[in-house]
């Protein structure tokens, strides 16, 4: 994998960008505060392009058949992707993590592979990516408290990543952890959750041809608050399942602790698999807000993908594991 | 100037003109794009929290009066108060019109299956009932002692505003902590001076005991 430096001003050109939308919405934000209150066309300067100069496009990804055309949505523009972020480990505000991970440097990067696996060790972020062509790969993301978005992900098929790990017949489940490093993560000098975070995923959950490691979007390296330099994708799940940052990733005979369950079992389940039926003790399930557009739409069973991940939970009574 | 008049002709302006300022600050984040990707959600919460502000603020007002110990303090509570309601309302209209989109079926629901949401509606009630007696008509009507006791339901309109806030947010977070916090220090000190106050009065009627 090769990383090329680009000036910014390559990338506002980007194909896949829908600039338009983009535009259509920020003209419309600013003629209804012009109009509502009487502001003169005046020339503050927008703060979009928040990652201008240090943003670097990736090399070689090849197309997978997760697109935009299968998807068969709009992608959420870059700037939303980028500046509305739920990363608790760089404060709880929404743009928190775009303020706050500015200087986050994620490399030199190294993950931890241990449990019942063959071939455990530390890996470096390069001996974990470069064996691996990178994908191009387009999921709806659907966060727990009802917004939504439409992602075009850059990384590798988690399984591809698992094989050459070799988990074990013994290993069940597969438990992932965020780096933890209040010194650089400002967030996690308040314990907000206990750190670090933690996620886990049953080990067919983990296999399933959907489950991604992410290493950008929108054909460049993952932004610091969108979970530099390698994060978890796991797109029929709730938000909080595709674990950011990840340090660590241990395969275990047993359900691991995961961060938002231990915080509120009531309300955040192991699987936490999209369920608009299963509503929520702070959010009705049944509808989300796709980030641009103004009226709710109806949430859709695991997110629109059953086809893929239905069979995995067949004779499960979904109301007890949520 | 007399007191009275620089009350009158400089301080209430001046609190009016900030107490509308969050509004215009919202026009500021509207036109430099700084609502978020998510406008709705950024409006909703930005009216909510200045609600809670200005009813805490309100509540400061009598504290303010004995440490300071200038009356005209009391003059601005009034005000206060019936801004909290007023910006109270448009983080409900903003829920109602924009957020739900006057789904009434879904507010139906919001408003008694999500415990934070009944909460809220609590506070907004009682907010409401006080906004409507704080005419001089009224407290006429109903005189000091009974106005008294009824406007003492702020403090659990203020309790009830944390709470939501709390519950609101995922995790143990920092503001509703913070908030909740100030009025716990605005309670334990009218509770404290409230003691004092007993005891000067035992000590003033009860010298013969000795
Ligand atoms: C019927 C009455 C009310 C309803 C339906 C209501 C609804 C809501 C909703 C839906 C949210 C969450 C928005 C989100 O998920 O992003 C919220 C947040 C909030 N509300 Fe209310 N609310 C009500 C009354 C009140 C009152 C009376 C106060 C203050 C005295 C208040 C203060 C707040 C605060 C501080 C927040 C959190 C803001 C933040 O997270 O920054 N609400 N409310």
């Amino acid at each position: 994998m090769l990383i090329k430096m680009t000036k910014a001003s390559d990338i506002k050109s980007s194909e896949i960008t829908p600039k338009a939308v983009f535009d259509d919405r920020r003209r419309f934000l600013k003629t209804a505060a012009l109009a509502g209150l009487g502001f003169a066309a005046g020339s503050i300067a927008p703060s979009s392009f928040a990652n201008e100069g240090r943003r670097k496009k990736l090399i070689g990804i090849e197309p997978s058949k997760w697109t935009q055309k299968s998807v068969g949505e709009k992608l959420t523009d870059y700037e939303s992707v980028t500046s509305y972020n739920n990363f608790y480990e760089f404060g709880t505000g929404k743009q928190d993590p775009l303020t706050y991970a500015k200087d986050f440097n994620p490399k030199p990067w190294s993950v931890v592979v241990d449990g019942e696996v063959e071939n455990p060790g530390t890996y470096s972020y390069e001996d974990l990516v470069n064996p691996h062509t990178l994908e191009d790969r387009v999921y709806r993301f659907r966060c727990v408290e009802a917004w939504s978005m439409v992602v075009p992900w850059v990384g590798i098929g988690l399984a591809d990543m698992f094989k050459r790990f070799g988990p074990k017949n013994d290993a069940k489940y597969v438990a992932f952890e965020t780096l933890n490093d209040p010194d650089r993560m400002y967030g996690q000098r308040r314990r907000v959750l206990e750190w670090p975070y933690r996620e886990g995923l049953r080990m067919d959950e983990a296999m399933n041809p959907l489950s991604f490691m992410a290493v950008g979007l929108y054909g460049e390296e993952l932004p610091n608050q969108n979970g530099a330099p390698i994060r978890l994708v796991t797109p029929w799940k709730y938000g909080f399942k595709s674990i950011k940052s990840i340090v660590r990733i241990s395969f275990t005979k047993t359900q691991p602790p995961t961060s938002w369950n231990m915080s509120g079992p009531r309300e955040y389940g192991f699987y936490s698999n999209v369920n608009p039926e299963k509503s929520h003790p702070r959010w009705s399930q049944a509808k989300e807000r796709r980030i641009g557009e103004f009226l709710k739409r109806p949430s859709l069973m695991y997110n629109g993908y059953g086809e893929e991940v239905a069979s995995m939970y067949v004779g499960m009574d979904l109301n007890k594991f949520y | 100037m007399t007191q009275d008049k620089l009350i009158q002709r400089v301080l209430k302006p001046l609190v009016w003109m900030l107490c509308l300022a969050p509004l215009l600050g919202l026009a500021g984040l509207a036109y430099t794009d700084g609502m978020t990707a998510n406008p709705i959600e950024f409006l909703n919460r930005y009216l909510g929290e200045w609600a809670l502000k200005f009813l805490l603020s309100a509540l400061m007002i009598t504290p303010l009066k004995i440490v300071t110990g200038w009356a005209g303090f009391t003059r601005f509570r009034r005000l206060l108060g019936l801004f909290a309601f007023f910006y109270a309302v448009l983080h409900l209209l903003s829920y109602v019109g924009l957020d739900q989109f006057f789904n009434w079926k879904d507010i139906w629901t919001d408003l008694i299956k999500r415990t934070y949401i009944t909460v809220g509606l609590g506070a907004f009630i009682i907010l409401a009932v006080l906004a409507a007696t704080s005419t001089k008509n009224t407290i006429k009507k109903l005189g000091g002692k009974n106005w008294n006791r009824l406007h003492k339901w702020v403090y659990v309109a203020g309790f009830g505003g944390c709470l939501h806030f709390f519950m609101m947010r995922k995790g143990v977070q920092a503001e509703p902590l913070f908030y909740a916090g100030f009025l716990a220090l605005l309670l334990i000190y009218r509770w404290l001076y409230y003691l004092k106050k007993q005891r000067q009065r035992a000590g003033k009627t009860a010298p013969a005991a000795l």
